[in-house]
């Protein structure tokens, strides 16, 4: 049997997290946790407007403060050209990601570096801070993104040109890009409708919301070789970002991954790291920069607000004839909002004849949009699963119904093109309709919703290596960070390709001298790449043990296969032998040709797009507003749950921040451009007294492109809740919420509207 | 010969407006330079930006991935996630 059907020794069995027990006592490493003697602390010095043209910067009184060792601004940093960079969600561009780092010629909202300072001292590096002046002229902002649209709103780029659009605009604007997916005819779809709803929906800007603050040490030695500890999704994008922004080769950067407490996209690019390595090297001394939470909210990327309008006609019998949207996402400072994954997504779990997504990526004067779980997904779901389920009532059909009607299966074309190969879809509303919530009573002012939500998981660049000791125990290196488990995922597909006990595995993070060139950790890649990866250099492993043991048996290779965990002769033609374990042979290894290693460094294709169902109960509390969600229950496809504590984590932990982005989160900006709530007392995330536990379901429709079936769940899970739990509120109180967050004061307001 | 399927921005860009087209090539790169040679100027937008899609298989950094007589191809931007 292969390793899509057979039986399993580890796979898919509950073993020890490796991470757990340092990080619930305290001894996990964090990017924050890292010193070196001698080190001193960087700060950097943000604009407190959101455009403002920078005439001056005089940094002479900060340069000369006692125990000030650097000082820098853009003009220290190269002007370096456009270059594509592939990180997060869109691609971006290199130029835009310096400008980013620290403002050069104009700053684009509040919060954007201007300087960087590094002193013996945090005291002392803020008081530098405070002598820096700058001399800053008022221009015009605009955050909302159909503000931002109109021909004459301030310019946030000044020479930023539409693409997308033939021909191409001669007048910049604040519309990077514009994109389209068609399929079929969508007027013709439209015009066999009996039942046509459209809607119009907003949604804020959130952010990622991660524990951990973004933090690095970097330190650079006398023959300029820079080392770099922090944590990110990716420490090789780090490596290659601080080259490109600071022009060092890439072999002279190290970058050290640090523990990750939380990411979601939001550390898929770089802040404060080329500011430290430009620190360190410029003063010779290790340079430490920590956020606070509140540059965390004004400095980094959440993922866009935006406003969109679906449509979509069925027949009576329920068959979806037509289905279009337009997308408007802000991509804050600079361009590369998730609106192309979110026309791509939003209409991804049906099967349509005729398919119509417009998207614009618009700069506004916020934090530039970084890349948050699923990017794009869930707004774009938000729109679309909340057309869907008025729809179902207008055409008297029970929601999962209609999408049991309209489900993409296996050979259904995608909205953005190519067909799906095997989904599981179906399954995910197979199961919905066999567990006990889907009918389970409500009580008064309570309603359910359901939703569901796509993604379509990413392969990419992995390595892994891995060294059988002396002992016979194994390390496992790999190159992707750890930011959901990966390590224990690794360690059991290791353990099940090798046969040994899952005590005798360890897996680690290596760094970027250590192993080859993994991409970030995003994209719900990792379990399905790094586990490719991970399976090749096992089975690298595991021919060379074969070898081993043919070499002590004197017989051909050829004629040893490995089965649980030992050597074999294949046949009694080859000879009798007693199987050789890998510790026998393990510790045979000097005598037989040296160390024992097994290597893979693959670009992983064939991930399996992943689908999720979700059914919430809310709640609704009609004096004040607040909504309540009583009963969750998240339903997804893994294909194949390598170690399903972990996977009904990531359902958890989506589906929690779903419903804090449906219900309360959101930025609030004074009228002078500058963010109101940056922290967490005032910006409302959702925490383990306001939910309920939330039930999961793991489907297995295996991935027929992994060795063991894997498909990404890492980022499905946040795509369903913001319609579910806007489709239960509208089930218990009769109003379609259409803006997020739907807070108190808005459900207060639909109430009064209703009366 | 394989069915191919561009953007519309590309289709607008260097097709006159056609986004399906039919090309015969046995992998990537000379579907590339197939297209390259009929739209002068494609080929490097290709292969700068885009994932493919060969009957339904999403492909980031696609080179000599092989395309069947009866494919379909799509080309797709190249896209990540969080």
């Amino acid at each position: 049997m292969d390793g899509q059907t057979r039986d399993f020794k580890w796979i898919g069995k509950r073993t020890v997290r490796p991470d757990g027990v340092d990080k619930v006592t305290g001894r996990a490493n964090f990017g924050a946790d890292f010193s070196l003697p001698g080190m001193l602390v960087g700060k950097v010095l943000r604009s407190p407007h959101a455009h403002a043209r920078i005439l001056s910067i005089d940094t002479g009184k900060a340069r000369v403060l006692p125990g000030v060792k650097a000082v820098i601004t853009a003009a220290d940093l190269p002007d370096i050209p456009s270059e594509e960079a592939h990180f997060g969600e869109d691609p971006t561009d290199f130029r835009y990601v310096s400008h980013n780092v620290m403002a050069r010629g104009k700053a684009l909202y509040d919060g954007h570096v201007v300087a960087a300072v590094a002193a013996t001292s945090e005291a002392i590096a803020e008081a530098a801070l405070g002598l820096i002046e700058v001399e800053y002229d008022i221009l015009p902002h605009v955050l909302d993104v159909e503000d931002a649209m109109k021909p004459d709103a301030p310019l946030v780029i000044e020479d930023l040109i539409t693409q997308g659009i033939t021909p191409t605009p001669k007048k910049p604007s604040n519309i990077a890009k514009r994109i389209q997916y068609d399929l079929g005819d969508i007027a013709a779809g439209f015009k066999k409708a009996d039942v046509v709803i459209k809607r119009r929906f907003t949604t804020k800007p959130v952010h990622q919301g991660y524990i951990e603050p973004h933090a690095v040490v970097a330190s650079t030695s006398e023959d300029g070789q820079s080392l770099v500890w922090c944590s990110s999704q990716g420490h090789f994008m780090v490596r290659a970002s601080c080259a490109k922004l600071l022009g060092l080769d890439v072999s002279q950067l190290r970058v050290m991954p640090a523990e990750i407490g939380g990411g979601f996209g939001g550390k898929v690019t770089v802040y404060q790291e080329p500011l430290a390595v430009l620190m360190s090297r410029k003063t010779g001394r290790p340079v430490k920069m920590v956020m606070s939470r509140e540059e965390v909210f004004r400095g980094t990327g959440p993922t866009s607000g935006s406003v969109m309008t679906v449509k979509i006609g069925a027949t009576k019998k329920g068959k979806i004839t037509a289905a279009e949207a337009t997308l408007a996402f802000q991509a804050g400072a600079y361009p590369g909002s998730p609106v192309g994954l979110g026309c791509m997504t939003a209409f991804a779990p049906y099967d349509l004849e005729n398919v119509k997504t417009v998207g614009y990526d618009v700069v506004v004067n916020r934090p530039k949009a970084t890349a948050y779980r699923a990017p794009g997904a869930p707004l774009a779901a938000f729109a679309a699963e909340s057309v869907l389920d008025e729809l179902a009532k207008a055409l008297n059909i029970a929601p999962l119904e209609l999408r049991e009607k309209n489900a993409a299966r296996e050979g259904t074309q995608a909205p953005y093109g190519p067909r799906f190969g095997v989904i599981g879809y179906v399954a995910t509303l197979q199961a919905l309709r066999d567990h006990p919530h889907y009918m389970a009573p409500l009580g008064p002012n309570q309603g359910r919703g359901i939703a569901s939500g796509f993604w379509m998981n990413f392969g990419g660049q992995s390595s892994a290596v891995i060294n059988v000791n002396e002992d016979g125990t194994v390390v496992v290196t790999l190159g992707h960070p750890d930011i959901g488990g990966s390590r224990a995922s690794m360690a059991l597909m290791a353990a099940e390709v090798l046969g040994i006990d899952i005590t005798k595995v360890r897996a680690i993070i290596g760094d970027t001298h250590s192993i080859g060139l993994s991409d970030i950790t995003g994209g719900s890649k990792v379990t399905f790449a790094s586990g490719m990866a991970v399976v090749e250099a096992a089975n690298d492993v595991t021919g060379q043990l074969r070898a081993r043991a043919a070499m002590i048996w004197e017989v051909d290779a050829d004629g040893v296969v490995w089965e649980d965990g030992h050597a074999v002769a294949s046949s009694t033609n080859v000879g009798e032998f007693e199987p050789l374990s890998l510790a026998q042979i393990a510790a045979m290894a000097a005598k037989t040709g040296g160390p024992i290693s097994g290597h893979a460094s693959i670009n992983a294709k064939g991930a399996g797009p992943g689908f999720g169902t979700h059914i919430c109960d809310v709640e609704v509390d009609r004096e004040t507003g607040r909504v309540t969600v009583v009963r969750y229950t998240a339903i997804q496809d893994a294909g194949r749950a390598i170690h399903p504590s972990y996977v009904e984590g990531q359902l958890q932990g989506g589906a929690a921040q779903g419903i804090g982005w449906a219900l309360n989160e959101e930025y609030v900006y004074g009228d002078d451009g500058r963010l109101q709530n940056p922290g967490f007392l005032d910006y409302r995330m959702p925490v383990a007294s306001d939910l309920p536990m939330i039930d999961t379901v793991i489907v297995e429709v295996p991935n027929p492109n992994h060795p063991f079936g894997v498909r990404g769940v890492g980022e499905v899970p946040i795509v369903p809740p913001l319609a579910a739990v806007a489709n239960a509120i509208e089930d218990a109180i009769g109003v379609r919420m259409t803006d997020l967050p739907m807070s108190p004061p808005r459900i207060l307001a639909a109430l009064e509207d209703k009366l | 010969m394989a069915q191919v399927v561009l953007t519309n921005e590309l289709g607008n860009q260097f097709a006159g407006g056609e986004t399906k087209v039919e090309v015969q090539a046995k992998n990537v790169r000379q579907l590339i330079r197939a297209l390259e040679e009929r739209y002068p100027g494609m080929g490097p937008e290709l292969e700068a930006g885009m994932a493919v899609a060969i009957d339904g298989e999403i492909y980031a950094d696609p080179f000599m991935e092989p395309i069947g007589p009866d494919s379909e191809v799509y080309f797709l931007p190249r896209i990540g996630g969080g």
